[in-house]
């Protein structure tokens, strides 16, 4: 059997895993929640400066902060959704006994770790831009607001939910399928809110709180890829209207978009991860 | 005629003297691993452990929970990796996947995907096995084990027994030359017990080698060609069944012994007489005739037979033998 249609039927079958155990269908309920009670607030929002009582400028500040912090509720979900699948379709299979009967057959470990990973990844990016793509639409018919970037945009978010599963995908090998999707979540949110600490010390000129931020974003690039995807979505003449420095403390506008040489350095982390994700699968006894 | 043709002609003679060597040697065997080690922290599971599985033989692995029978056949399989040792299937090394492709194998935790009905979960391993198995075959296949009616269904409400009986269709069906079979079963009623032995026996005259471990002692002993006895992790005892139960013996209840007839029981072999009951180690080359001659020679001499009955040691007692002396000669060195 060649590797690359090994890998194919795996990811295939993560797919379908995601689908058969309503996986699929939860986040489905969640997303249309999330979109509905936008929709009703961005319509409130327009329903207010039609009213005048605020300018156009404000108007595009409010819709980029709100769209901004909602997709951070996608990217969450995201995050949340594929850690804690990583989990048990890995080392829960292995738990189980499943994984025994698969690894028997004429396939390299390798090529089964890549095919999970990438039907994880197909899941959790497909979600995101889905989602994200659609709630960029009810923005757009709610309150008319077009995001400048919406494809980087999105595809920031995918990169920002590949990398963390394959964080997850890592721990899945090496610890049980529950404590797994803990610690990935928990990192998940602790480069966040690291991420808003350094942008607080920047703010305030203190340099040694601002590197806080910067080294969690690069441990893990998650809040650093959201800080991205934030300033694709947002308004270019937001973050002149909320004012200068200030906004580097607050959490949903982001100051600058991504450099190359980070997305450089997000790819070198995921094949990095990848690879310790791998020879550590590879050396398991099952 | 040029220039090349002669040359030609001499290579194709090599060529095919070459194929004959090859045809004549005989075939790899299904499994062959030697010198196998495996520690768990200080713990050492399996100890220098080397086995054969001929091609079409099946080959029973017999021995007491924590012996390290699983960790061999999950070694074989490369599903543990060995501290050391080599393991060759079908003629390739374990190391690589391939080796794998004729294989099939009913691990002792048998667990398959819950969200898959009984044919997805067929169809999944036929493709992993990367052969050519028609859907008539993969139903035939849980036919066989009887789950045809149930192919359709989730996984996820199956029984134990079923979960295992799908297990042995998924060892099956991706035509293996090789079946592994791990306490196949363990969860299976008496009806799936005799299934599994006609399975077993089924696969035994279609030439595919099978590597038994069960606990069922009686059951290794119906279909097992050969015995490979595990105990903490090194191999006890190992030979055909013949070998490792040795002679076979026969009582018989007698009265009116004329000394013709006393002769003609020394004849047949070594006798020991406890009031009316004689006995008699039978000729390890017997062809199935010594007892019929016997009887109707003690007959004919006046001899009057009450009983007559085989007297042959079991393959229990004798593992419970060779499992005692292994723990008594550990008690002896400890002392």
């Amino acid at each position: 059997m060649t590797t690359a249609r090994t890998v194919l039927t795996i990811a295939a079958l993560t797919l379908r895993e995601a689908s058969r155990r309503r996986v699929l269908l939860a986040l489905a309920v969640l997303t249309v929640v999330l979109l509905a009670l936008s929709g009703w607030g961005f319509s409130r929002l327009a329903a207010e400066s039609g009213a005048s009582t605020l300018t156009s400028g404000e108007a595009r500040l409010t819709a980029s902060i709100l769209i901004n912090l909602v997709m951070f509720g996608f990217s969450l979900i995201a995050a949340l959704g594929t850690a804690f699948l990583a989990g048990p379709t890995l080392s829960g299979e292995t738990e189980s006994g499943i994984a025994l009967a698969v690894l028997a057959r004429p396939i390299r470990r390798s090529a089964f770790l890549l095919g999970k990973w990438l039907g994880l990844v197909a899941f959790g990016s497909g979600f995101v831009v889905l989602a994200g793509l659609a709630q960029c639409l009810v923005v757009w018919a709610t309150v008319g607001y077009w995001p400048p970037e919406p494809a980087t945009a999105l595809a920031l978010l995918a990169v920002q939910t590949t990398a963390l599963l394959t964080l997850a995908v890592l721990l899945s090998t090496a610890v049980s399928p529950m404590a797994s999707g803990v610690v990935a979540v928990g990192l998940f949110g602790t480069t966040w809110v690291a991420g808003v600490v350094g942008g607080l010390g920047e703010s305030l000129g203190n340099d040694a709180v601002g590197s806080i931020g910067t080294v969690s974003r690069i441990l893990l690039p998650t809040d650093g890829l959201w800080r991205g995807a934030m300033h694709a979505f947002q308004d270019p003449s937001a973050l002149a209207q909320f004012g200068g420095e200030e906004v580097e403390a607050f959490p949903f506008l982001s100051v600058a978009p991504l450099t190359v040489t980070y997305l450089a350095w997000v790819v070198v982390w995921v094949a990095m991860v990848w690879g310790l994700a791998a020879a550590s699968f590879l050396r398991k006894d099952l | 005629m040029t220039a090349a043709e002669p040359f030609a002609g001499g290579n194709d003679a090599a060529l095919r003297a070459a194929a004959h060597l090859v045809a004549d040697l005989a075939p790899a065997p299904a499994v062959w691993c030697s010198g196998l080690h495996k520690r768990y922290g200080r713990r050492t599971a399996v100890d220098d452990v080397s086995l054969e599985v001929g091609c079409g033989d099946v080959v029973g692995l017999l021995g007491p929970n924590g012996a390290g029978k699983t960790t061999v056949i999950k070694m074989l399989l490369g599903l543990v990796h060995p501290d050391s040792g080599e393991v060759v299937l079908l003629g390739r090394p374990a190391a690589d996947p391939t080796a794998r492709a004729r294989v099939g194998y009913l691990p002792e935790l048998f667990r398959y995907q819950p969200w898959l009905s009984a044919a997805e979960v067929l169809a999944l391993h036929v493709r992993l096995s990367g052969l050519d198995v028609t859907a008539r075959e993969q139903r035939e296949c849980l036919e066989l084990v009887g789950l045809a009616e149930r192919a359709g269904d989730r996984v996820g409400g199956f029984s134990k027994g079923m979960q295992q009986r799908l297990g042995l269709a998924v060892a099956l069906v991706a035509r293996p030359e090789l079946v592994v079979l791990d306490e196949p079963t363990s969860a299976l009623d008496p009806l799936g017990r005799v299934d599994v032995r006609d399975i077993v026996l089924a696969l035994k005259s279609r030439g595919v080698a099978v590597l038994l471990n069960s606990h069922l002692i009686g059951e290794v002993e119906r279909v097992c060609d050969r015995v490979v006895i595990l105990d903490r992790g090194r191999v006890a005892a190992s030979g055909t069944l013949g070998e490792l139960l040795g002679q076979r013996e026969l009582r018989l209840q007698l009265t009116d012994l004329p000394p013709e007839a006393e002769a003609r029981l020394a004849a047949t072999g070594t006798v020991a007489r406890t009031g009316d009951w004689f006995t008699l180690a039978l000729p390890t080359d017997d062809d199935g005739t010594a007892v019929p001659d016997l009887v109707r020679d003690l007959a004919v001499l006046g001899a009057r037979v009450h009983a007559v009955e085989p007297a042959r040691i079991t393959l229990e007692e004798r593992l419970l033998g060779i499992l005692r002396a292994g723990s008594a000669a550990r008690s002896g060195r400890q002392r």
